[in-house]
């Protein structure tokens, strides 16, 4: 049944990306706004012009175009970028671990806070540290990451300045990293310096990321525990003298987290999708600060590109929960 | 019965409050060029970055002070209120009515309807919205109109998605038996009968959606893709504000203050609606 579940939603993952390509496609296409004039110099002919735009395989039509795009990409080739004149597979997966980087620590950070905060305000429920939370939350959760970020810059890059407001390291620093994904990577080998730079300038971004979605972990979270934190198995675990704590902990998370825990991967794509206009903000270097370069650029190939990989990234995430979900949830697992 | 009650009484304030604020933004929008104090675009470098009045160094007559072009900013903000308000409006009643309309449907009728729509909406979910809305704009040209109906086009699944699971529930109740039964028609069901229980969810959308719609806005004029460069907009001082942030830190200050007020009075307003139209709650 698993696996069955697990095929089903596979082919409706392939069909989800196979509409976003399409719309990314023909949505870029009718722009208006030529690519190849913007590439060349305002003395080229019309015969440059012509040549390149065969290059480039502009001269066929839409639906030619899709498909022999569409065969490239299934071949692993994505084409090349037409601003910056370079692979765009290559051009992404440079630039996509920044942007996962900041998206999983942002992740981290909002399910610490939304869980302290959830437990925190089960554990005092009815007092004023539960509606101090309640309000908290509420406000976190109207108030989008942009608005974050703006108020973030304010407070700890210009008022009391001790993170970096722009980019995603000292451009000083010698870096000796292999991978691209710098902050995992100065974790492994234990070069704090430079982890403590990289965390200066990454923390702002990942807060502005992970408070709304802190906010809603809180309060689903909380909503949760208190309906399991009535339930007989958790009232003999008080009975026998477990903490309030204790009995939230170790009883009542673990069965309240399961609802949690779906909305929090529909969420994750938010996150990720917040990252590209907080990327833009911090001025850090990920894959969506290049994205909106790209369509300022008019760069077809590279924002169909990194369009493409983001939709991979929120099915990829979608599946991963549902499998998850599958597997945590008993009725489901035996059924 | 009592919760409702008491949850309704603590909406008061925050009802009053949040529509205060929307109203007093609203009319100084309206009446922009009869309350600004000075000319919005008025451009003077011997008044630029003036501080705001309780500073030394204020000018009387510029109480936010002046941006690095010497504009008033206070004039900036209520001239700028004026595209908020109508991309708030437009977009995102256009949002809900072409995604509400699809939910109504996709809920109601189910079967293939439902299949096909809650593919498309698969398939809109699966983009990032900013990046989505940055490329409709550079494809549609820069403009009121293309702001809003790049808004209204990522945006209508906001409302597909709630009202289509509304419908689904509501099409299984009892009183959707009886008026079949009584002989009315499938749609005039759906309009009569579903359709008024799911309008608290739509109005609460709705007010989310007017404040979702004003910061995609300043998203757009943040990266430059919105409107003409010409007129004030919030996103726009937003981003000469960041540009300035050191030399002069209330053109980013002041903007955002009235975003983050302007956005947490149409959630707070959305939420306090919904409890009052609620026919359970009420």
């Amino acid at each position: 049944m698993l696996l069955q579940r697990f095929l089903i939603r596979l082919l409706t993952m392939a069909i989800t990306l196979f509409g976003v390509a399409v719309v990314v496609f023909v949505v870029i296409r009718v722009a208006p706004g030529d690519p190849i004039a913007m590439m060349l110099p305002p003395g080229a002919t019309q015969e440059d012009i012509d040549r390149l735009r065969a290059l480039y395989g502009l001269d066929k039509t839409i639906v030619q175009q899709f498909f022999i795009w569409l065969a490239g990409v299934i071949r692993g080739d994505f084409g090349t970028s037409i601003s910056l004149r370079q692979d765009v597979l290559g051009l992404v997966f440079n630039r996509l671990p920044a942007t996962l980087e900041l998206a999983i620590v942002a992740l981290i950070m909002a399910v610490a806070l939304g869980g302290t905060t959830a437990v925190l305000g089960a554990r005092e429920h009815g007092t004023v540290v539960e509606a101090g939370i309640d309000i908290a939350s509420g406000a976190a959760l109207s108030i989008p990451d942009f608005l974050w970020g703006l108020v973030l810059i304010l407070l700890f890059g210009v008022l009391v300045p001790i993170f970096d407001i722009s980019g995603r390291v000292s451009p000083q620093l010698d870096l000796p990293f292999v991978t691209q994904f710098y902050f995992f990577e100065s974790l492994l080998r234990l070069r704090l310096d430079l982890t403590w730079d990289l965390l200066k300038h990454m923390l702002m971004p990942a807060v502005a990321l992970a408070l709304p979605l802190a906010a809603i972990i809180s309060q689903l979270l909380k909503q949760s525990l208190k309906e399991v934190l009535d339930l007989d198995y958790v009232v003999l675990a008080r009975v026998k003298g477990f903490s309030e704590t204790q009995v939230i902990l170790r009883e009542a998370l673990k069965n309240a987290a399961l609802p949690t825990l779906t909305l929090v991967g529909v969420q994750f794509t938010f996150l990720i999708g917040g990252t590209v206009i907080v990327e833009r903000l911090f001025s850090y270097e990920g894959l969506g600060n290049m994205a909106i370069d790209a369509v300022i650029n008019r760069d077809l190939p590279l924002i169909q590109g990194i369009v493409l990989v983001f939709a991979l990234l929120f099915v990829l995430i979608n599946l991963a929960v549902d499998m998850m979900y599958a597997l945590l949830n008993p009725r489901l697992r035996h059924g | 019965m009592d919760e409702a009650r008491i949850a309704r009484r603590g909406l008061g304030p925050r009802l009053w409050l949040a529509g205060g604020w929307l109203l007093l933004a609203l009319l100084a929008a309206i009446f922009a060029p009869l309350v600004a104090p000075q000319d919005p675009l008025a451009q003077d470098l011997m008044l630029e970055r003036l501080p705001p009045f309780w500073m030394s160094g204020a000018e009387p007559g510029y109480w936010l002070g002046t941006d690095s072009l010497g504009r008033d900013l206070l004039s900036r903000l209520i001239f700028g209120g004026r595209i908020a308000f109508i991309v708030a409006f437009a977009a995102a009643i256009a949002a809900c009515l072409v995604g509400s309309t699809l939910g109504l449907i996709a809920g109601y009728f189910g079967g293939w309807a439902d299949r096909i729509i809650s593919r498309i909406v698969d398939v809109w979910m699966a983009f990032p919205p900013v990046l989505f809305a940055i490329l409709l704009v550079a494809v549609l040209g820069t403009g009121l109109s293309s702001v809003i109906l790049a808004i209204a086009i990522i945006d209508w699944t906001r409302f597909c998605r709630v009202i289509r699971a509304e419908a689904m529930g509501q099409s299984r109740m009892d009183y959707v038996e009886n008026a079949r039964i009584a002989g009315y028609g499938r749609i005039g069901i759906m309009l009569r009968e579903v359709l008024p229980n799911v309008v608290p969810s739509i109005v609460a959308l709705l007010s989310l959606e007017m404040g979702i719609a004003i910061i995609v806005e300043a998203i757009l004029s943040f990266v430059n893709l919105s409107i003409s460069t010409d007129d004030p907009t919030w996103g726009g001082i937003i981003a000469e504000g960041r540009l300035s942030i050191h030399q002069a830190w209330w053109v980013l200050v002041f903007p955002l203050i009235t975003l983050i007020l302007t956005v947490l009075s149409f959630s707070q307003f959305g939420e306090a609606l919904k409890t009052r139209f609620d026919p359970v709650l009420r």
